[in-house]
């Protein structure tokens, strides 16, 4: 298990790697497109271009042009922003990045307690009526695009019914760090963290109900009862610790694309800057630093986020362990 | 025979409601079972077997399934218990091995927790007691390295490795009753034997009484004490294993004994088979189920046999042919060779 887990990290620095090379032809090489010009922004002076030139090594051969563009990235960090007046990028994404974090931590612990809760109940009541109410409700969760969720649950609580008691507590739109002032925190996130679960909670409690009865009819399942087990110990011990593996590797894609800037929707909505605010932030302003800062960054999240999930997938089934 | 009776059925009915009407898959099955003895069920797939052993363990939970009758285990009917009465009876009081080791067992655990699972399930005793007395069943069952082998898991075995494991599981509670249903279907036949032969040496060693559920008569007929031949839902002959293989009285039975290929006898040209299919549970003819396919059919068999006493005592069967003139069609119809020969 120690040397699978030792291969699959570096397997995952190897695609990193890869990453970054693609990211980096893709903005630098791209045939027809001068790298300064995008850079520099909107209708840049020549002198602006030629110190952009210089500083990356634009004229350079290209691995040193990738080296010193890695080590503005990694290194020194020192990548500015020139649609932004100097801000340096990847300070920028790290200063972004607790928002984000604490978005979408939340709302994946709401999504997974839901989603379970939804998929047992449902594959439980199959054959009653609650199993395609629920069912409904969560395509419905599903369906119900985020910005509007969103804007509707700014709507309410922040318009209309704000001065009643029902959502007095709701403070107004922003992030506030959790160092500052925890209770505030919480208070500000706890709209988005419903609204960012919503689809993930019927998507995963949809699917959970799938295997959670296609399990059902498995023949360990069955030799689980014959063992004499309580109903209880064969859902819990047999189904849904079998089941859960699907849902653990689509956990794992979906949560590292949402640190990754995917929660871009959510962050903008409640006006939380974080990384997918920050995203859509440089894509209107064609900040190509920035944009070029957070698709690396969102990358390498997810190449992270699939290590792990590979991992927890090893510790979950046996099966595709090596031996 | 003096043993207690130790399961008795009582004219179990089982349907299952579809889409297509009504599917009749067990049809007035009564059998019986003492202490220590070895029940042989034979019969082709679909003819109710598994079904019937599985309405005993009431492991169905098809919210169409329907039972009727009666399945006394030590003066209980088991289908009035309560769902945590029957619980607490799998597994300890009767256990259940399937056809196929492949999936019957949990991919996600290791063998030796999921063999102290069941005793844990019935017993008061430590994780630790659990986990030796899991050694000691492996070891029982012929897994070599048991102790090493406990924590392996079960994509770690091979399909006879894992049928040990499945019967070690079973007899980890000392059931009285256990039930193998096509223990051996699954697995090829040097494969087969050996775990025959271990069914056998648990029965011996624990005194167990076993219900051994197959299509192969060749598996039955040197580990049965009874033989039941079940044919679309009904038993169609009934007897001690003698009677059956030697002096058998329905013409499906003469079938089964004459797909056997044997070793004692001058080899056949073809191995004899018996024609058509079984009929379809959703419309059963109102006679004989067996009326379409048998050789010896004439007018009584539209009117339904009853499984009655007719050779001897204990020797039940359901055909309305005569005795005298069965003795001359049986040698025939299991033997074809034989004719040719005198020919």
């Amino acid at each position: 298990m120690l040397t699978f887990i030792v291969r699959r990290l570096l397997w995952t620095v190897l695609v990193m790697f890869v990453i970054t090379v693609v990211v980096f032809i893709i903005f630098f090489k791209t045939p027809g497109v001068d790298p300064a010009r995008a850079i520099a922004g909107r209708s840049p002076n020549p002198q602006t271009l030629a110190e952009i030139r210089a500083q990356l090594g634009l004229n350079r051969p290209f691995p040193i042009e990738y080296g010193i563009m890695m080590k503005k990235l990694f290194i020194t960090r020192d990548l500015v922003s020139y649609s932004n007046q100097g801000v340096r990028v990847v300070q920028e994404i790290f200063a972004a990045t607790p928002a984000t974090l604490s978005l979408v931590f939340g709302a994946a612990v709401l999504w997974v307690v839901l989603a379970i809760a939804v998929g047992i109940a449902a594959a439980l009541l199959k054959g009653t009526i609650f199993d395609p109410l629920l069912m409904v409700v969560a395509l419905i969760g599903v369906s119900a695009p985020v910005f509007w969720v969103g804007q509707l649950a700014n709507m309410i609580s922040q318009g209309g019914l704000h001065g009643t008691f029902l959502f007095s507590w709701v403070p107004p739109l922003g992030y506030t760090p959790f160092t500052q002032s925890p209770a505030l925190w919480f208070k500000g996130l706890v709209l988005p963290w419903i609204t960012l679960s919503l689809l993930y909670i019927g998507f995963y409690g949809r699917v959970l109900r799938a295997n959670l009865i296609e399990t059902q009819n498995e023949d360990f399942i069955r030799t689980a009862r014959a063992k004499g087990l309580t109903e209880r110990r064969v859902l819990m011990r047999h189904n849904v610790r079998t089941s859960m593996i699907t849902f653990v590797s689509l956990f794992g894609l979906d949560f590292g694309a949402l640190v990754a800037g995917g929660a871009l929707l959510t962050e903008v909505v409640f006006g939380i800057h974080g990384v997918g605010f920050l995203t859509y932030q440089a894509l209107t302003n064609l900040d190509l630093p920035t944009i070029m800062a957070t698709t690396v960054y969102g990358a390498f999240f997810i190449v992270l986020v699939n290590a792990l999930v590979d991992i927890g997938y090893a510790w979950l089934d046996p099966r595709v362990r090596p031996t | 025979m003096t043993a207690e009776t130790l399961l008795e059925v009582r004219d179990l009915k089982v349907s299952f409601r579809t889409e297509d009407g009504l599917i009749q898959a067990v049809d007035g099955v009564s059998l019986s079972l003492s202490e220590g003895e070895t029940l042989g069920i034979v019969g082709e797939s679909g003819s109710g077997k598994s079904v019937t052993m599985m309405s005993v363990m009431r492991l169905i939970n098809d919210p169409n399934a329907h039972f009727e009758g009666e399945v006394v285990y030590k003066g209980r009917d088991l289908m009035k218990l309560t769902r945590d009465q029957m619980r607490k009876i799998r597994g300890s009081g009767i256990a259940m091995i399937f056809q196929d080791p492949m999936t019957s067992l949990n991919p996600v655990y290791r063998i030796g927790w999921q063999i102290a699972e069941q005793i844990q399930a019935h017993e008061q005793i430590s994780k630790r007691a659990a986990r030796a007395r899991a050694v000691e069943l492996l070891t029982a069952v012929g897994i070599p390295h048991a102790a090493e082998r406990v924590d392996n898991y079960p994509h770690q075995f091979s399909g006879g490795m894992r049928q040990r494991v499945m019967i070690a599981m079973a007899i980890s509670c000392n059931p009285d009753i256990l039930i193998a249903d096509e223990p051996t279907t699954a697995l090829d036949v040097t494969i087969q034997a050996q775990i025959l032969s271990l069914i056998r040496k648990l029965k011996n060693d624990f005194g167990t009484a076993v219900v051994l559920i197959t299509h192969d008569m060749g598996v039955v007929a040197d580990l049965a004490d009874k033989i039941a031949v079940m044919y679309a839902g009904r038993i169609v002959e009934q007897g001690d294993r003698r009677d059956v293989f030697y002096d058998a009285q329905h013409p499906y039975t003469w079938g089964l004994l004459g797909s056997i290929a044997r070793l004692d006898r001058p080899k056949p040209r073809r191995l004899s088979t018996i024609p058509g299919l079984p009929p379809s549970l959703l419309r059963l003819p109102p006679g004989c189920a067996f009326g379409d396919r048998c050789a010896h059919r004439f007018d009584r068999c539209d009117e339904r046999p009853a499984l009655l006493a007719k050779v001897g005592d204990g020797h039940l069967d359901a055909c309305h042919l005569d005795i005298e003139k069965k003795k001359e069609l049986r040698e025939t119809t299991i033997h074809p060779e034989l004719i040719e020969e005198a020919k």
